[in-house]
Formats: C-alpha cells, sequence, structure tokens
C-alpha cells in the first residue's frame, strides 16, 4: 500500500488530482461541521452581490449569501451524491459482472442484455426519467446516478472476469477441488482490485459531472441547499453584474472532476500490468 | 574479400540513461558475403538486440547505441556505418539491402492488409514497381516461398493463413528487394517442429540459389548446426566465443558453450532414454483411459449444420504407478486436451478414464505450461501452497507450514519464501513452486502439460532432473506432454505419439524413438535439429495438418494396431 | 458473417427490453393514471366519467394488456397524444428532431476533425513536450462540464465581443443552411470540445499500442517511411476503438443535449424531454425516452456493422 502510494506521488498528475481530491474532501468535512466562513444560507440584505473582498472572498449573490461558504456546502453536496452512488454502482456492478462471466452462456447473456437496455439511455436522461418517477432531490440523484454506472461496471468486471477465468491459475484451482465461493473471491476479485480502483476514481469524475449537470437543470439537490450546478445556472442572468457569481462555481466544478481524472489516469498508468513491463 | 558486414566494439543501451544500461556491452564480429553467422544466446543475452542494431530497428524498441561502428557494404559498392547513419538513410538500407524476418509469424503481419498487399509494398519500396507489375512480382515471390496455389493467397488476409504460411509470407517480403543479407531472429521458435524442419529447408535453398548472407538467431544451438557456416555465442551482452560451426561444436573453448552443448537436452534418437522403470506386467494400471473423445461444437452459422471440431478422438492407454507415460506431438494433435480431460477441466464427449483410489481424495495433480500464468500474481507462496490442501478441508496452521517449508527444500526453493509473490521469483523457480505445490495433496499421478517449455534450455535440464528425483521419492506416476523430442528422451518410460487427435504409435520409449514406425513419428524425429545433423539437405515439402473440423455425425473409422515389438504397437495407416 | 447475424438478432431484442422499461417506469408514477394524464384538471371529474376514460385509455385491463396494446401502436407509429401540444407524440417529435440531429453531426465533425490528428500526433510524439501539451488540454477539455463551456462562451461573447448568440431561433438546414449552421456553432463547439478530448486521447493510446505491434516493426524493416508507417500500417488498426467511442457519443448526442439546449435556448429534443417531464406529459416522456433509446441503439447496431468493414478478422472470420 506504502508502494502505491510513493509510486502516486512520483507519478506527475497522481501527485496533482490526489492534492486537489484531498482540498475537495477537507472542504466537503467542513462543510459538514459548518465550519464555513460564514453561513451559506443566511441573508445579509446589506451585502448583495458584493464582489470578493476579503470579508467575502468569492463575493456574495443577489441575496446576499456568501459564495465561499455556500460553494462548500455544494461540494459536500457533490461529493456525498458521487461517493454514494458510485459506490452502489460498483457494489451491483460488480456483482452482476463478476455473476454474468462467471456462470457463463445463458445467465451471461441475460444479465448483459439488460445491461446494454439500461445503456441504451443517455445517463442524464435515464436520471430524467428516473426523476420524473420519483420526484427531484439528493435520495433521486443517488439511485439515478447508481442506476446509470451499474451497467458500466457490470462491463468492466465482466470483460477481464472473463478472461481471468479462463486462465491456468482458476485452472489449477478447480485441480485442487477449491470451492467456487474461494475461486471467485481471491483468484477473480483479488485481481479486479486494479481496474476497479481505476474505474471507480474516473466514475466519481463523471458522477460529479452528472450530479452538477442535473443540479443546473434545477432536478438535483433542491434550494435551499447550496449545490454547485445551481449556483452557476443561477449566475446566468446576473454574469455581466456579477462574474464571480458563475467563474467561482465553474472553476469549483471543473477543478473537482479535474482531480478524479487525474488520480484515475495515474492509477492506470501505476496499476497497468503493460507499462509495468514496459518500466522492467 | 572484403566483409559485407563487420560490427566492431557494439554497445547498445536502454532507457533515460542508456550508457548505463547496457544490453550489449561491446560485439564484434564480421560477416562475409554469401556466409551464415548463428547468434545462440539465451534470454536476455542480447542476441536480438545486435541484430536489431543492424539495421537500426533497435531505436523504434528504445535502445540507443552509444559506441561502435557497423559498416556495411552497399549493392553500390560504398560502405555505410549504420551506426552513426540518420534515418532517411537508414530507411534506404532497410529492405534494400538488409531484410528481416521476426518471431511471431501471428503478429508480424499486419491483419487489416492481404498478404498481397504487404507483398506488393515491399517491391514498391525498394524496386519501383507498380500495379501489375508490383502484383506479378508479388505472385513470383510467394511461389519461390512455396506457397501452394499462391494466386488465390495473394487475396488472403494474414489470419486466414497458418502460422507456417505467414512465416513463408514473412520471407517472401524479405526477398521481394533481393536483400544481400537476411537478418532472421528465431524465426521458427514459434512453430511445431515438422513446420520448422520445413521453414529451414526453404530458407537453405533460398541462400543458395541467391547467394546472400544471413544472420541466424536463435536460443538453440542444435538448430544452428544444420545451417551456420560461423557461431557467435552470447551471454549477458557479451561475444564469449566464436569460429567455425564445427570447431565451436567438437570442440568448445568457453564454458559457457560447453555448458550449452552439455546440459542442455539435444536429442539422440533413443540413445539417451532413462534405464530405470522397467513396466511390470503384473502390476495395475494406476489411470486406464479407454475410448476418450472430446469434441469442441462449431457453429458455421445461423442455417448450416453444426460441426465440430474433433479434438481428441478415440485414445486409449495405461499408466502404472510410478512410471512417465510421454504424449507428443504438435500444436493441434489434441495431447493437452487429452491431459485437461482426464482432470476434468474439458468435458469429455465419450469414453472412460478410470483412476485408482489413490493415497489422497485428488490422487491426479497437474503442473501448467506457464508458470507465470499458473500462479495468481495477488497471493503470497503461503496462500498459494496451503491453497490445496485448504480445498480438501485441512487448516492454515503450523503442521501445514512445515509441510509447506519441507517441499520447498525438496525442491530446491529456500524455506523463507513464503511470504514473497510469484513475480519475486524467476521462471524456473516458479515452476518449482508449482510442482512443490501440487505435490502438497500427496498425489499419485502428476500431468505435466509442456511443463518445461517455457523454461530457457539450461534451466530445463535442471528441471528435468528434480522431476526424476522427485518421481522416485515420492513415487509419482508421470503424464509428461511435450512437443520437445529431446526433453521426452530424457524422462519418458514410454511415449505415445498423437496426430490429428489420434495416438498413432504407442510403445516403449527406446523402441519408439531409435525404430518409429508410423509416418508420421518418422517425419516427427527426422525433423528434431540435432548437434550430429551439420549443413544437411532438408527436404522441401509443405505437408499441412488436415481440418479437425468435421461434419456433425462424422465419426472416424476403426482404429487398427499392428504389434512392433515387444511393448510398441502402431495405428496401420490407411494406403490411398 | 455470424457475427452480424448476432448483431442483427440481439437489436429487436434489446429494443423490447427498452419498451418494457419505458413502459414500466412511466406505470411507476406514484397517483392514478387519469390524474397523471390530465394534472390538476381531473380532480373536476365525476366518477363515472373516470371509469369511461379509464375504458377508453384500456386502464382498466391488467398490465399486459395494457402493454401489448401500446406495442401495438408502437407498430403503427401511433405513440399517444401530447397533453402539452394536444398533438400526436411523434408529430412533435419529428419536429425537434432535425435541430438534434444536425447539432449532433456538426459536434461530431468537430470532435473527429481535431481528435484524431491530435491524438494520432501526440502518439508520435510520445512524452515529448508536444505530447504533453496535448495531453494536458485534452484532460482539461475532459474534466470541464459542457454546460461550464456553454456559459463560459456566452459570458465570453456577450462581454469581450458585444455579442448575444442567437437563441431560441433555428432555421432548418433546408431553408437556409449558412444561417442554419450560424445558429449552431456555438452550441456544437460547446458539445464538441469534451467530445474533441475524449477522440483525442482514445485516438493517442489507441495509436501507441498500435505502434508497439509487432507488425510496425515489420513495415519499418520493410523500409517504409514514418508516414506510411502511421497512416497506412498504424491508423486502421487504431480505428476501433475511436469509431466504438465516437458511435456512442454520438449516439447519446442524438438523444439530444438536454444541457446545451437549455443554455442556449434551443428547440431540439433535449428541451422537449425536459418540458415533458417537468409538465408531467407522460405520453410525451415515453415517446421521447423511447425514440431516443430506439436512435442510440440504432447508431450502436451501425457501428457494429463499421467494425466489419474496418477489420477484416471480423469479416471473414478465423481459419
Amino acid at each position: 500500500m506504502s508502494k502505491l502510494f510513493r509510486a502516486f506521488l512520483r507519478h506527475p498528475s497522481g501527485r496533482i488530482g490526489l492534492a486537489i481530491i484531498s482540498l475537495y474532501l477537507i472542504a466537503a468535512l467542513l462543510g459538514t461541521l459548518g465550519l464555513t466562513p460564514r453561513d451559506p444560507l443566511k441573508l445579509f440584505a446589506i451585502d448583495r452581490l458584493k464582489p470578493p473582498s476579503a470579508n467575502y472572498w468569492f463575493g456574495t449573490d443577489l441575496l446576499g449569501r456568501d459564495t465561499f461558504s455556500r460553494l462548500m456546502v455544494g461540494i459536500k453536496q457533490s461529493m456525498i451524491i458521487a461517493f454514494s452512488s458510485v459506490a452502489l454502482a460498483t457494489l451491483f456492478g460488480t456483482i452482476i459482472g463478476l455473476l454474468a462471466a462467471w456462470w457463463g452462456t445463458l445467465w451471461d447473456g441475460i444479465l448483459m442484455r439488460i445491461m446494454d437496455v439500461l445503456l441504451a439511455f443517455p445517463a442524464i436522461l435515464l436520471a430524467l426519467l428516473i426523476i420524473a418517477i420519483v420526484g427531484p432531490g439528493t435520495a433521486t440523484s443517488v439511485v439515478a446516478i447508481a442506476i446509470v454506472y451499474t451497467p458500466i461496471f457490470a462491463r468492466v468486471v465482466r470483460g477481464p472476469a472473463l478472461s481471468l477465468k479462463q486462465r491456468d491459475f482458476v485452472d489449477a484451482a478447480r485441480t485442487f477441488g477449491s470451492s467456487q465461493p474461494y475461486i471467485l473471491s481471491r483468484h477473480l476479485l483479488l485481481n479486479l482490485v486494479a481496474p476497479l480502483a481505476v474505474q471507480v476514481t474516473l466514475a466519481l469524475a463523471w458522477a460529479l459531472l452528472t450530479e452538477a449537470g442535473l443540479s443546473f437543470l434545477g432536478l438535483g439537490t433542491q434550494p435551499p441547499t447550496p449545490s454547485l450546478g445551481l449556483m452557476l445556472a443561477e449566475s446566468k442572468n446576473l454574469m455581466t453584474q456579477a462574474p464571480w457569481l458563475m467563474i467561482f462555481p465553474a472553476l469549483t466544478i471543473m477543478l473537482g472532476i479535474l482531480g478524479f481524472n487525474l488520480t484515475g489516469d495515474a492509477l492506470r498508468d501505476i496499476l497497468d500490468p503493460r507499462t509495468q513491463r514496459r518500466e522492467a | 574479400m572484403t566483409p559485407l558486414l563487420s560490427v566492431r566494439d557494439l554497445r547498445v543501451g536502454f532507457g533515460r540513461n542508456p550508457a548505463a544500461n547496457e544490453v550489449v556491452k561491446g560485439v564484434s564480429f564480421d560477416l562475409a558475403p554469401g556466409e551464415t553467422l548463428a547468434i545462440v544466446g539465451e534470454s536476455g543475452s542480447g542476441k536480438s538486440v545486435t541484430a536489431l542494431s543492424v539495421n537500426r530497428l533497435v531505436d523504434f524498441g528504445g535502445g540507443r547505441i552509444t559506441n561502435g561502428s557497423i559498416l556495411l557494404q552497399r549493392s553500390d559498392g560504398s560502405t555505410l556505418d549504420v551506426a552513426k547513419a540518420d534515418e532517411k538513410v537508414l530507411r534506404t538500407i532497410r529492405g534494400r539491402d538488409v531484410g528481416m524476418i521476426f518471431q511471431e509469424p501471428m503478429t508480424s503481419l499486419n491483419p487489416v492488409h492481404t498478404v498481397g498487399a504487404q507483398i506488393e509494398e515491399a517491391f514498391r519500396l525498394n524496386r519501383g514497381l507498380h500495379g501489375a507489375d508490383a502484383e506479378r512480382a508479388a505472385l513470383e515471390v510467394l511461389e519461390r516461398v512455396r506457397i501452394p496455389d499462391a494466386k488465390s493467397r495473394l487475396a488472403y488476409y494474414p489470419h486466414q493463413l497458418s502460422g507456417g504460411m505467414r512465416q513463408r509470407v514473412m520471407i517472401a517480403m524479405a526477398l521481394a528487394s533481393s536483400p544481400r543479407l537476411l537478418i532472421a531472429d528465431e524465426p521458427t521458435t514459434a512453430l511445431d517442429v515438422t513446420v520448422q524442419a520445413q521453414i529451414m529447408a526453404l530458407l537453405a535453398e533460398l541462400r543458395a540459389e541467391t547467394g546472400m548472407s544471413m544472420i541466424f538467431i536463435t536460443h538453440d544451438i542444435g538448430l544452428v548446426a544444420g545451417i551456420a557456416d560461423r557461431i557467435m555465442v552470447m551471454q549477458h551482452g557479451l561475444a564469449v566465443e566464436q569460429n567455425t560451426t564445427d570447431a565451436v561444436l567438437d570442440n568448445p573453448q568457453h564454458d559457457y558453450t560447453k555448458h550449452l552443448l552439455n546440459a542442455v537436452p539435444h536429442f539422440t534418437s533413443g540413445k539417451a532414454v532413462r534405464a530405470d522403470g522397467e513396466r511390470a506386467a503384473t502390476s495395475e494400471p494406476i489411470i486406464k483411459v479407454d475410448d476418450l473423445v472430446v469434441r469442441f461444437p462449431v457453429k458455421k452459422g445461423l442455417f448450416k449444420p453444426k460441426g465440430a471440431i474433433h479434438a481428441v478422438d478415440g485414445v486409449s492407454f495405461d499408466l502404472m504407478p510410478g512410471e512417465t507415460l510421454a504424449i507428443v506431438g504438435e500444436s493441434g494433435s489434441g495431447k493437452s486436451t487429452t491431459a485437461r480431460a482426464i482432470l476434468g477441466l474439458v468435458e469429455k464427449h465419450r469414453g472412460a478414464i478410470a483412476a485408482k483410489a489413490g493415497r489422497s481424495r485428488r490422487p491426479i495433480q497437474m503442473v501448467f505450461q506457464d508458470p507465470f500464468a499458473s500462479l495468481n500474481p495477488r497471493l503470497n507462496v503461503e496462500a498459494l501452497m496451503a491453497e490445496p490442501a485448504i480445498a480438501n478441508g485441512q487448516k492454515l496452521d503450523d503442521a501445514l507450514r512445515d509441510r509447506m517449508r519441507f517441499l520447498l527444500d525438496r525442491v530446491g526453493l529456500p524455506a523463507d519464501v513464503l511470504n514473497r509473490y510469484p513475480h519475486q521469483f524467476s521462471g524456473g523457480q516458479r515452476q518449482r513452486l508449482c510442482i512443490a505445490r501440487v505435490l502438497m495433496l500427496n498425489p499419485d499421478v502428476v500431468v505435466l502439460d509442456e511443463a518445461v517449455s517455457a523454461l530457457d534450455v539450461s534451466v530445463q535440464a535442471r528441471v528435468l532432473d528434480l522431476l526424476v528425483d522427485l518421481q522416485r521419492e515420492f513415487s509419482l506416476a508421470y503424464l509428461f506432454i511435450s512437443h520437445d523430442m529431446a526433453v521426452v528422451e530424457r524422462i519418458a518410460h514410454r511415449i505415445a505419439v498423437m496426430y490429428a487427435g489420434q495416438i498413432v504409435e504407442i510403445g516403449e520409449a527406446r523402441s519408439v524413438l531409435a525404430d518409429p514406425q508410423h509416418s508420421y513419428t518418422r517425419r516427427l524425429i527426422s525433423a528434431v535439429p540435432a548437434v550430429e545433423r551439420r549443413r544437411q539437405h532438408f527436404a522441401v515439402d509443405a505437408t499441412q495438418v488436415p481440418s479437425l473440423v468435421r461434419p456433425a455425425g462424422y465419426e472416424p473409422p476403426p482404429a487398427n494396431w499392428r504389434e512392433a515389438g515387444r511393448d510398441h504397437r502402431v495405428r496401420i495407416e490407411e494406403t490411398k | 458473417m455470424n457475427y452480424v447475424v448476432q448483431r442483427l438478432l440481439t437489436f429487436p431484442l434489446i429494443l423490447l427490453g427498452v419498451s418494457v422499461l419505458v413502459f414500466i417506469s412511466i406505470r411507476l408514477v406514484p397517483g392514478d393514471a387519469i390524474t397523471a394524464m390530465l394534472g390538476t384538471e381531473a380532480g373536476l371529474l365525476t366518477p363515472a366519467q373516470r371509469a369511461a376514460l379509464a375504458a377508453y385509455f384500456g386502464i382498466d385491463q391488467p398490465v399486459w394488456a395494457q402493454y401489448l396494446r401500446w406495442l401495438t401502436g408502437l407498430f403503427q407509429g401511433d405513440l399517444g397524444i401530447s397533453s402539452i401540444y394536444g398533438k400526436p407524440v411523434l408529430t412533435v417529435i419529428l419536429e425537434r428532431f432535425p435541430l438534434t440531429l444536425q447539432l449532433a453531426l456538426m459536434s461530431m465533425v468537430i470532435a473527429l476533425s481535431i481528435g484524431v490528428p491530435l491524438g494520432v500526433f501526440a502518439a508520435t510524439r510520445n512524452e515529448k513536450p508536444s505530447d504533453l501539451v496535448v495531453r494536458i488540454l485534452a484532460m482539461l477539455g475532459q474534466s470541464t462540464p459542457s454546460f461550464v463551456i456553454g456559459v463560459l462562451i456566452i459570458y465570453v461573447l456577450s462581454v469581450f465581443f458585444g455579442v448575444v448568440p442567437a437563441m431560441g431561433t433555428f432555421t432548418p438546414l433546408t431553408v437556409d443552411p449558412l444561417a442554419s449552421i450560424g445558429q449552431l456553432i456555438f452550441p456544437a463547439v460547446t458539445l464538441g470540445f469534451a467530445f474533441a478530448a475524449s477522440v483525442t486521447r482514445i485516438s493517442r493510446s489507441a495509436m501507441l499500442d498500435v505502434l508497439s505491434d509487432d507488425y510496425i516493426r515489420t513495415a519499418r524493416s520493410k523500409g517504409a517511411s514514418q508516414r506510411s508507417v502511421v497512416w497506412r500500417h498504424a491508423l486502421p488498426n487504431a480505428l476501433i476503438p475511436v469509431v466504438t467511442l465516437s458511435g456512442v457519443e454520438f449516439g447519446y448526442l442524438l438523444g439530444g443535449a438536454v444541457i446545451v439546449e437549455q443554455i442556449f435556448a434551443l428547440p431540439g429534443l433535449g428541451r422537449l424531454v425536459l418540458d415533458a417531464i417537468t409538465q408531467r406529459d407522460y405520453a410525451l416522456v415515453q415517446g421521447t425516452v423511447l425514440f431516443i433509446a430506439f436512435n442510440f441503439l440504432l447508431v450502436n447496431l451501425l457501428v457494429d456493422l463499421a467494425y466489419v468493414a474496418l477489420d477484416p478478422r471480423i469479416r471473414i472470420g478465423g481459419r
């Protein structure tokens, strides 16, 4: 583990990505604990549309709320949704992909065709459909994004699982008479940790993007709870008078996605056996 | 006579700091026009890198020439130092002065272009031929490399051809510009031994026809005896010995050359078979295989009838306790499928596999060909060794660890490796680990599926010795699957020769190897390279393995056998 | 040809699955169907009127019968009536589709014409500074959501150039091609930006893989020039992942760029879905979602068939 961490620090994009993620996690933690510079919900009527200053680092909005504090809470909101939806998608996607590969033929066909059906809908559209059924909100966003990414995880797991199933060490395990749970957990799942880790990181980036998109449309986290997408959407009409209301949420969203993308790329480089061989 | 190629103090390095990371450390040699030089060495000796430096393809693999000169006599009479030439000039010597063929015919041809287009490109680049002229030239050169029905093959894509045919296409491409030097980098390593003989014959004949020089790179010192004028032996990036073929083979000077000649198994037509293990007629077989049939269905299309690959078609044999039965054959012969069927890894279509109750619940165990693929890279030695025991209800306790240490010691690994992971071992060590692991269950029979084939030649010999020792100590019976006659000769008591899913000859090892009866066995044995066979004339033939895909409902004709001696039976061949 | 047959057979199967999913999801909407269809006005109905309506729409029948009835309608091009527009759903969709199609095509042209050359260029200069610049740009492109780009474009145009991009109007290509392309150019750039970044990244990595293959070395041993090695020998082998990615992205774009259409106030398919959902027009939701999924599957089928043209191993099959 420490070896992986050191390899990470040597990798330029790994270093930057990790730094960004750490920063966001700290912001999210402070946001959760209420340790923001100001109350993100409190209106300061006299301080409407103030540009960035020592008092209000990132300025204030039309209702005089502190942008910096609202961003911190927004990050918290995004992170909670991204992490919980990706966790759900990883869990279900891995189980489906693993079993499809292991059982093979009929079950593989049925499970993967169901995944194909889900993949036929663009992510935002599928999310919209789910929102249409149960109404918008944080929990809906989590469920919607999880359903969107489950088939992707199922595919990511199934491919390597199928090839692992053919490997000699699995055949060897069969000749010893090892049990199915043993083979699935130690020979398949353990070897899938690397591709899964890469996929989880990249999926976190997509989840952030989707969440921001949904809240940009007003269908994600509902006001008055601040959310990054909604802050950006609301800034549209004020962009000439108060560009900071647009620039800071935009940068916050971008940087967050960038952090996970960079980390995912670095992970892929470090864990990919092909690049390892090239170094050897 | 001025040499065609003169290499002096060549040094090649890799990576960011090539001078510190040298793979070739000062190699010098000359090559006269029309001469064939063999460069022999094991993996990592720098033999391929040396050869790739001659046309500077090494640059594209991340290598840099850090020192030395490579003087090449060009066809116009001028001399060029390849080591210092720039890429634009180098492009004009590649193909034109120096042709090259590679080890992997399966991956060395571009999958999206037809064979014809790829050969025509060589003519276009080096001879300026276009259109119909290039096509005619391509057809001509395909016929020269003895490709049957060459005209229609021009429109084939590489994946439609067998490995041997693809290597012929590679040779045709290299010949397109009549190069004065042909570099052959392990051109037959990936091929079956009878196909290897065909390719060697072709190369020898083309060399006589064109008078070109050749650099032939191989790890098999037996193979070079038939084709080389001179031999250069390489080890750790240095040329440890170079001389004429006869001098190197008959009177080796360097220890490493002696080691290659002595320690490495060479085929001797039955003179080196084991003396132990006389078959006791009274004992009961530990495995009895009767009329084993394995088929894999193939779908031909939606409405066409289904056929099947007849991978194993009516195989029967006995294996006695403590004896080694070797099953030899080439790829597609069904030898590995037979092994996997016995272990239950593939389903049998028909037939009986009877195993006598043994010392443990799983009396038959298996060691696989590739020691890199048969050990889970994420588990340490302790977990790997414990797996068979845990699968059979034991617990990971001190007693079990004691047994692990005992077996690791018996296969020649230190006892303190329990916490290490597979990637920390060499190929030979991993295979020892695999052997120790199957012994955890105290089996009666070990199936060894090409178990030494992936190892370097000098490691092979040591693992074979270990196998013989273990067989005596633990009274094991071996079912030894191999394509390598030299290896089989060292370990087998009895031999079964498989061809196209069937056993064609079976019997006592010495008898089968010294006096082969079936035409395929003869062809197989005559194709095995040997140090004694110098500059021999290989007969050019292009026999292809028959297709094993049969229509639904097809059954092979019943086998008839004749006795060719005590414990030596041969399948009677149909006369056409 | 096995491969093609298999693709052609699974296509209707998945489509059927999609229709079931869409049908069921609309049934899952809480509250009764009449209220869902008519909104608050349903409160004015008498019980008898309700029952009559239920019988008329077939809602009194079991679910599978309703599904069959709906499916039969689909085959006749009957997707129901939109309650917002008071027109057949299919008519409404077909009015909106040309804009979405044109926007998707323009974005793809932008993405491929930038992404492929850039990716190939970066791959041939692996680990050199120019490669690094391309990789950083592609990484930034991939990490910037389309709505951020869209908002930024509008901001830059209005603040620095004093231009407001044409919003809310669309001239069909057939009426005035130049005006039509001009109206969609900024939305297309917005969508093409991240798309181009993905194409660049995948072209680069596919080319890097291919350039280390054995047959590239063979081509070099024949004396082929760098240009011939890259364009003739490597690129055709690297195209499959690029085509796959482009197909998936294009297929999704055909579903309407919900957010970008919202930002630029374009009357496309994406806005239609959004309006249908926010105004609870369930027939329209059902119809558009089905139409979009159908397009996506169709594009993917075409991509699968494109493999056949690209790869002789798929076209001709093994020995």
